[in-house]
């Protein structure tokens, strides 16, 4: 099966007075229609970056400086912005982090969603706030007649997600880019709004990146995950692989560092030190100074050598590969 | 019959108790203010007294008569005569359309021009915000009389001129106030959600910012509707506004003034209706911004 997006080498930097950031660094992923991809690391890995970038909608003082991006056999990076605005929120649409913020103040959620069609569709103004109406009570807002009319300020912040997938899924898009869609949440909520995604989704066909730090979350929904340190992707895999046998070092803490049930321990386990900095990136593996497992290998060539991201179906960036 | 009691019951929430409108709300709390009660009264008289046009006049405001000239106020004429005789009762109150008029056209020219300006300054890139910004500041350069000068000379002294040059003395206040807010608003979440949704810059602007701003426009429209009507009143008594016999209460002041010892009236008439309508705008405005602003909502 050709993939539906793929994303080959792209390169994403920031300019900033101290000089060049490059937040996304050499990433290559790939998405198929109707899949479920994770795309976890911490904060500042790169992965909301990565994310913008299929969109193409890094600002100024940032840029796509390298690779390609394609996305059901065009070049999202060719396109001219007129093209570029016809493919988002109709083919490619995207929800945030903080659902509340991420709405008109000023408008009801029936004109916010209808927006949607006008724009893309260029649809009866009436007929867009029936389907609107449609969309909130297939997203699950209780009494959608009286909720069309609503402002942003008078939802609940599951609520203000649940519209903003709503508005996401307007168009039934070929992907759907959620960028931390639960992490702003309560966390009774955000199991419902993961499990309202997956079922959208799956209906719909679409595919879903779903970008966050929450390893639960990920376990829950991914079919593949895409596991992001300082810009680079480390491993990639079936969330299945990825959970029962990590191989990459930094994997490997982060399932460490989760809190399991029962288990009362004095202190989580930690990952030592913390993100490199990005004018300070380290030579060869850019995990290399955290890296516990290096240091029990005995492994020099990390520190000077950077690895490469190898395997077909399942890929790490790792100088310890088979190691063990 | 009995359907309607069903339905009440199968359809709970449409017995709820009618959820008020935001606009309807507002306006309760506008009227329930004392200035902008006071405010209302005023501006509610200028408009009543312009709808009601000539049938309200106890004399035709262009009516002359020689021999009743600078009569003190009476029971007969309540604001007295001028100096040729024509009621400035009648005329004060057929003035306020004028005003009414001036107030609306001239802050329409300044919002709809500072706006655009202001909108794609903010929101159209580096260079257009240097070109535009460098435009306003050399508006703002001028001296005000001077820049309304400039504009009559060029269009020849009427009212309506006035009312032209009043508004594109206006522009760069608003340019200002609206690149300042579009700045602020441009890295929204929801500006950002919307760019993610395929809005295209223009829909941006207009749509999703623009409507943002409203309501600090609202009230710096209704700080400036009273500046206007005063420099067209200015324009006016300089002789470049509202031409005689308009019975404009600025160019009446202009008559009037060679008469200020002999028949206090003459003058007292239009300046007390040019601040009392000024006061008025202003107290209605003091309401509105404490109204609109969320600040001062509990």
């Amino acid at each position: 099966m050709t993939a539906l997006l793929e994303i080959k080498n792209l390169q994403t930097e920031f300019k900033t007075e101290d000089g060049i950031v490059r937040a996304v660094d050499d990433v290559t992923l790939s998405v198929r229609a109707g899949e479920v991809l994770g795309l976890v690391g911490e904060s500042g890995s790169g992965k909301t970056v990565t994310a913008l970038s299929i969109l193409r909608l890094i600002e100024k003082p940032g840029a796509i400086v390298g690779g390609s991006i394609r996305f059901d056999g065009r070049d999202v990076l060719a396109l001219a912005e007129k093209d570029l605005t016809e493919l988002r929120g109709d083919r490619i649409s995207m929800i945030f982090q903080q659902p509340k913020v991420c709405l008109n103040p000023v408008l009801t959620v029936g004109q916010q969603i209808a927006e949607v069609f006008l724009r893309h569709r260029s649809m009866e103004k009436k007929d867009a706030l029936d389907q609107s109406v449609e969309l909130l009570r297939s997203v699950g807002i209780p009494s959608p007649e009286t909720k069309v009319s609503a402002y942003p300020h008078e939802l609940s912040g599951g609520q203000a997600q649940r519209v903003m997938i709503a508005i996401a899924l307007a168009l039934t898009p070929r992907i759907l880019i959620a960028d931390e869609p639960t992490t702003a949440l309560d966390v009774t909520i955000q199991a419902q709004i993961i499990e309202l995604l997956r079922k959208l989704c799956e209906t719909t066909d679409t595919a879903l990146i779903i970008v966050t730090h929450d390893l639960g979350v990920i376990a829950e929904i991914a079919d593949r995950v895409a596991v992001m340190y300082a810009g680079q992707i480390v491993e990639e895999a079936s969330v299945e692989e990825l959970f029962d046998t990590p191989q990459h070092p930094y994997t490997v803490g982060l399932m460490q560092s989760m809190p399991t049930l029962g288990d009362r321990r004095q202190r989580l386990n930690m990952i030592p030190g913390s993100v490199p900095r990005p004018f300070h990136m380290p030579v060869g593996c850019r995990f290399s100074p955290r890296c516990r497992a290096r240091v029990e290998h005995g492994l020099e060539k990390c520190l000077t050598d950077p690895p490469a991201l190898t395997g077909e179906t399942r890929k790490l960036r790792c100088w310890l590969e088979g190691k063990e | 019959m009995t359907d309607a009691s069903e339905t009440a019951i199968i359809a709970p929430e449409k017995i709820e108790a009618p959820q008020r409108s935001n606009f309807s709300k507002g306006l309760r709390r506008l009227l329930r203010h004392p200035s902008g009660q006071v405010g209302g009264v005023v501006i509610l008289f200028l408009v009543l007294c312009t709808i009601g046009g000539q049938a309200i006049l106890p004399y035709d405001p262009l009516d002359i008569d020689p021999i009743k000239r600078l009569r003190p106020p009476s029971a007969e004429h309540w604001f007295g005569t001028d100096e040729l005789g024509r009621d400035l009762f009648s005329r004060i109150l057929y003035g306020s359309r004028y005003t009414l008029m001036i107030g609306l056209v001239s802050t329409s020219i300044a919002a709809a021009g500072g706006i655009v300006l202001g909108l794609l300054a903010g929101g159209g890139g580096k260079l257009a915000d240097m070109v535009i910004m460098r435009f306003v500041d050399v508006l703002l350069a001028f001296p005000y009389i001077l820049l309304l000068l400039a504009v009559i000379a060029i269009l020849g002294p009427s009212l309506w001129t006035a009312m032209i040059a009043v508004g594109v003395g206006g522009i760069p206040g608003y340019a200002r106030l609206v690149r300042g807010e579009v700045l602020a608003l441009r890295e929204a979440e929801y500006v950002e959600a919307m760019r993610a949704l395929g809005g295209g810059h223009l829909r941006i602007l207009f749509g999703t910012i623009l409507p943002n701003i409203l309501s600090p426009l609202v009230i710096f429209a209704s700080f400036t509707i009273p500046l206007t009507v005063l420099a067209a009143a200015a324009l006016s008594f300089l002789g470049l506004g509202a031409q005689p016999p308009l019975p404009e209460w600025g160019s009446m002041l202009v008559d009037a003034r060679t008469f200020l010892r002999t028949a206090w009236w003459v003058v007292a008439a239009p300046g007390v209706a040019i601040f009392i309508s000024i006061l008025g705008m202003n107290l209605f405005g003091n309401a509105l911004r404490d109204v609109l602003d969320p600040k001062g909502q509990r």
